[in-house]
């Protein structure tokens, strides 16, 4: 019995101890939690109280309560009865925008694991030339080659001559404002973002486990899939989700080569702030593609735990 | 009986002739092989030893089919593999660091090959666990392969490598990364795994002692050339080349001048004037300057009244057990070492002292 008071003293010291490290770490992070709280939640909290307002005539917002910005977003209120009527409008701009989203991350994954696999297996001294000239693009701004991109496939671009000089075909290809090119340019822009978390995870790869699969009589393309593509997976799913999300919400690359005719939802969303002038709207369509954004990322936590759970 | 002997009443299960390689080009090329002609017989526990850099790895990735070589042949069962990738040859390799799938569990792991071939799931099923239990992993089927201590990943790869049947299993030292007391239990258990299933073994190792314990021939390569091929008795006690002799265990090389010859007998003369006859064996140096070699244990001490062959003088005595090695300086200024068993009269033999050497004259052999 005697024992138990110098243990408690201790333990008081102890817990002593324990609550000044407390205090001095919440001193230390303070500036970076403030600087967080600053440049990302406020702004956050800012649209999200946005989204509930009632839009003001000359832009900017009325303080009134009101959930309409959600409903438009689905329905859309008659004139004379009041009545809700169903409104695909809105809701196909946000299908057409996860279309050419997917459509670009498909298309950069195609094109750029063979890519980050070429890095990959180049002799070591190689590969920082090679992810040089793959991150190089980032150096001009992305208008700027979004114009350029523009050039290349217009109507008298370097596409079209060459093809009509050699031949193949008499009249242009119109290629610019339409979704090819909207996809085009997608692809363009976020394939860097595909090809380099691919390549990491390629250049981990023990290549004498593609050997033992050869080995155990496994051609190419099924080297391919039972092991190299296995093993790359957190590569490619993390490229893959770099590639959709800054494709889903992007403005540049749509505004300029799709023509501004047919909306993603990063312009639809600019309109709202700009023309419009709905910016309770806008808001709740922002919200909207964050929760989309956030139900992708869901379920790929949500897969990846269950594949860990199967092999574990 | 050698190891030519052998090759001429069974089938050869892998030929190779005239085999090159060479890596890079130009002034750059480094020959990796050097016109290797080499079978290896079915049913055969066959090691390729040698240095690091002898070739023997590039001579396994060849006949694996990761490597095409630059000239010659390769043939399985007398079929051209030469140009076969290495998915179509009936060959499986356990690698060095055994190259595991990290994705996969030891069964996955297992009926890998099967899968590969399109064999039917139940098939696939029952060799699996018949291989499982070949290597005693039948606990661990559902383990993924980082959750494995060493040695049992070496006998996942060894269960893998030989669930597809294959008509030669190669090994690129499997052993090299196991502790010393679980090396030699594994060689004990793949020598016993090789006569079980009856495949042919190929075998790479640095290691002279394993190959000895473990192999039925041996062939010992040094800068991308075979020098001898045997059986370990051929190679140990009838070593053909000084650097087989000096690579495998320990023995005494003297200089000497051929006299004269009589069929595989020729009397060497020592540089001290001393008169040995050595057998000659396959050497081609029949006149002139040789090197004849003999093992320590090949060498006794003359007992008193005995005319030595050899006398010197005793420099260092190493008891270790089973045996003292006595290290003489000769009258040639040569050094030779005489392994007797057990201990000796440490009052007779002490450092200083003169001492006789007896040479046994069948062991004696006259080298390249």
């Amino acid at each position: 019995m005697s024992g138990r008071e110098p243990q408690s003293a201790l333990a008081a010291a102890i817990e002593q101890n324990k609550r000044t490290e407390r205090v001095t770490r919440a001193w230390l992070l303070a500036p970076a939690l403030t600087i967080i709280l600053a440049i990302s939640i406020l702004p956050l909290g800012i649209t999200v109280v946005y989204s509930f307002l009632t839009p003001g005539t000359y832009g900017g917002v009325t303080w009134e309560f009101s959930t309409d910005s959600y409903v438009q977003f689905l329905f859309q209120r008659d004139i004379f009865d009041d009545t809700l009527v169903f409104n695909s409008a809105y809701v196909s701009i946000f299908l057409r925008s996860i279309g050419l989203a997917l459509g670009a991350t498909l298309g950069a994954l195609i094109l750029g694991f063979p890519t980050a696999y070429f890095i990959a297996t180049k002799p070591r001294e190689q590969r920082n030339i090679w992810l040089f000239l793959i991150t190089l693009p980032f150096w001009t701004n992305l208008l700027i080659r979004t114009y350029a991109m523009l050039l290349i496939i217009r109507d008298e671009g370097i596409i079209n001559i060459m093809l009509m000089k050699a031949g193949i075909i008499s009249s242009p290809l119109t290629i610019l404002y339409t979704d090819t090119a909207v996809f085009i340019g997608l692809i363009y822009s976020f394939l860097p973002f595909m090809v380099l978390p691919i390549y990491a995870s390629l250049e981990k790869l023990d290549f004498s486990l593609v050997e033992a699969g050869y080995d155990l009589y496994a051609n190419r393309l099924k080297v391919l899939f039972h092991v190299i593509v296995p093993l790359a997976k957190p590569g490619i799913v993390a490229g893959c989700i770099l590639v959709f999300i800054p494709g889903l919400g992007a403005y540049i690359t749509p505004e300029l080569l799709g023509g501004g005719k047919k909306l993603m939802i990063g312009n639809m969303i600019a309109m709202q702030f700009g023309a419009s002038r709905n910016w309770p709207f806008g808001s709740a369509a922002a919200l909207i593609l964050m929760a989309l954004v956030i139900l992708v990322l869901l379920l790929n936590a949500l897969a990846a735990r269950r594949g860990a759970s199967n092999n574990g | 009986m050698t190891g030519t002997e052998i090759a001429r009443d069974r089938k050869a299960a892998v030929s190779v002739r005239s085999l090159s390689k060479t890596f890079g080009q130009g002034e750059y090329a480094i020959t990796a092989l050097d016109s290797v002609e080499l079978d290896i017989l079915e049913n055969e526990f066959f090691t390729l030893l040698g240095p690091s850099g002898c070739g023997k790895t590039t001579l396994l990735r060849l006949i694996a089919g990761f490597e095409l070589p630059t000239n010659g042949s390769i043939s399985l069962q007398d079929q051209d593999i030469t140009d076969k990738p290495p998915h179509r040859r009936p060959i499986n390799t356990v690698f060095q660091n055994y190259a595991l799938f990290p994705h996969m569990t030891v069964a996955e792991n297992i009926g890998f090959g099967l899968r590969m071939l399109g064999r039917p799931t139940a098939e696939i099923k029952q060799t699996t666990e018949r291989m499982l239990a070949l290597v005693q992993l039948e606990a661990m089927a559902g383990r993924r392969t980082d959750q494995l201590s060493g040695g049992q990943q070496q006998r996942v790869a060894l269960a893998r490598a030989l669930a597809p049947a294959p008509k030669v299993l190669l090994l690129d030292e499997p052993l090299a990364a196991l502790d010393l007391k679980l090396r030699k239990s594994m060689q004990i258990e793949l020598k016993s795994l090789q006569a079980e299933t009856g495949i042919t073994f190929v075998f790479v190792t640095h290691d002279q002692e394993e190959a000895l314990t473990m192999s039925d021939r041996i062939a010992v390569m040094k800068s991308g050339k075979i020098l001898q091929i045997g059986t370990p008795r051929d190679i140990y006690d009838r070593p053909t080349h000084r650097f087989v002799a000096d690579f495998i265990g320990d023995i005494n090389i003297l200089e000497g001048t051929v006299e004269h010859t009589d069929g595989d007998l020729a009397t060497v003369r020592l540089k001290d004037g001393t008169r040995v006859s050595a057998h000659l064996g396959t050497a081609s140096a029949r006149s002139g300057d040789v090197s004849v070699a003999i093992r320590p244990e090949n060498v006794r001490l003359a007992s008193t009244g005995e005319t030595p062959t050899l006398t010197g003088i005793l420099e260092n005595i190493v008891y270790f057990g089973a045996a003292t090695n006595l290290h003489l300086r000769l009258g040639t200024g040569e050094e030779m070492v005489i392994r007797n068993p057990g201990a000796v009269d440490e009052g007779r033999y002490q450092p200083g002292a003169t001492i006789g050497a007896i040479l046994q004259p069948e062991l004696i052999r006259v080298l390249e």
